[in-house]
């Protein structure tokens, strides 16, 4: 009891501390320093309607590489945690007959809906990281319904594979021809889609590099999911 | 105090409630959903602050696959909380 009363209140002065800190900072109103700059060049320089993801394509793709960088090795770390020499499916009872119908009905919409998440990433809301988790969703999905469902691990891992060096790959084509790790060569160079702001063809290079970073992170979280259901196997 | 203000209040509310249950429940499968709970308010209120990037990212990081993680975690080693046997001194418990 003791413990606890002693964590809250020193809980309630961390609290009181951040929101003494945070009284000073307007709530709603127009604090941007660099942000106008962001959202008066967004089209122009890169061609994207969506600025969220101009930006974290475009002006800070360094940090969308470190992010994928932490996930794959999030993925390889559970990959190396829980490796054992034999695994597998730990799971007695099928699901219901309604389940696994129903996952055979929805997973292809649930994929096809991931793909569109990534593909329309300079167009609207979403980009890479959430179409790649939906479409792992899809095969979580698979994973529940069906005792035996196993993803193909060499198709996939090989994909994860290739799909982040071809990010690195864009980003050393743009320093070989713009002088600049990840410079958006498509876009300021071939000035490919200039004339339809808007529409898909659009953007420089966010959507490829969306729909690599949306394959990779869908095969790296499903890899996750499959190295966390497997179990092993006693002989 | 406008009707949208109303709604974030009572989504703040109950994402704090939900928070103080996910920690404070001994099973741990409902903490787990309790945690899910947490993240979709999260999303939810994202959505109402005009950020859809982040709200869609939320909703399926947080409320789908970590919630899938932890379960599958939680199946692999044990469902509820231990209490301990014999009551330890009280520089243990404090």
């Amino acid at each position: 009891m003791l413990k606890r009363s002693l964590a809250i209140l020193t809980l309630l002065i961390i609290g009181y501390w951040l929101a003494q800190g945070l009284a000073g900072v307007p709530f709603g109103q127009d604090r941007m320093l660099v942000g106008h700059y962001y959202l008066e060049h967004v089209k122009e320089q890169t061609g994207a309607v969506n600025a969220v993801t101009a930006i974290v394509v475009n002006y800070r793709g360094f940090d969308t590489l470190g992010e994928v960088t932490v996930l794959f090795i999030a993925s390889t770390g559970v990959a190396a945690l829980l490796w054992r020499k034999k695994k597998k499916r730990s799971a007695k009872t099928e699901g219901s007959v309604v389940l696994t119908t129903g996952t055979r009905l929805l997973v292809p919409f649930v994929i096809l809906f991931g793909s569109y998440i990534f593909i329309h990433g300079h167009l609207t809301p979403g980009g890479g990281f959430p179409g790649g988790a939906t479409i792992a969703t899809g095969f979580l999905l698979l994973y529940m319904a069906f005792t035996t469902y196993e993803i193909p691990h060499r198709g996939f891992e090989k994909t994860e594979g290739i799909a982040g060096m071809s990010y690195v790959l864009v980003g050393l084509i743009g320093l070989g021809i713009g002088g600049y790790f990840l410079f958006d060569w498509i876009w300021q160079t071939w000035q490919l889609g200039t004339d339809n702001i808007g529409r898909l063809f659009s953007g420089g290079f966010i959507p490829i590099i969306y729909i690599l970073i949306g394959i990779k992170v869908g095969t790296e979280l499903s890899g996750i999911i499959d190295n966390m259901v497997k179990e092993e196997v006693s002989e | 105090m406008n009707a949208i203000a109303i709604i974030e209040y009572l989504i703040v509310g109950i994402m704090i409630l939900s928070a103080v249950l996910a920690v404070e429940w001994r099973d741990l499968l409902a903490a787990a959903v309790g945690m899910a709970a947490v993240s979709l308010f999260a999303s939810i209120l994202f959505f109402m602050l005009q950020a859809p990037d982040v709200a869609m990212t939320e909703a399926a990081i947080g409320a789908a696959l970590s919630a899938a993680v932890f379960i599958f975690a939680i199946k692999r080693t044990q469902r509820f909380e231990t209490e301990e046997e014999e009551k330890p001194g009280w520089w243990v418990r404090w």
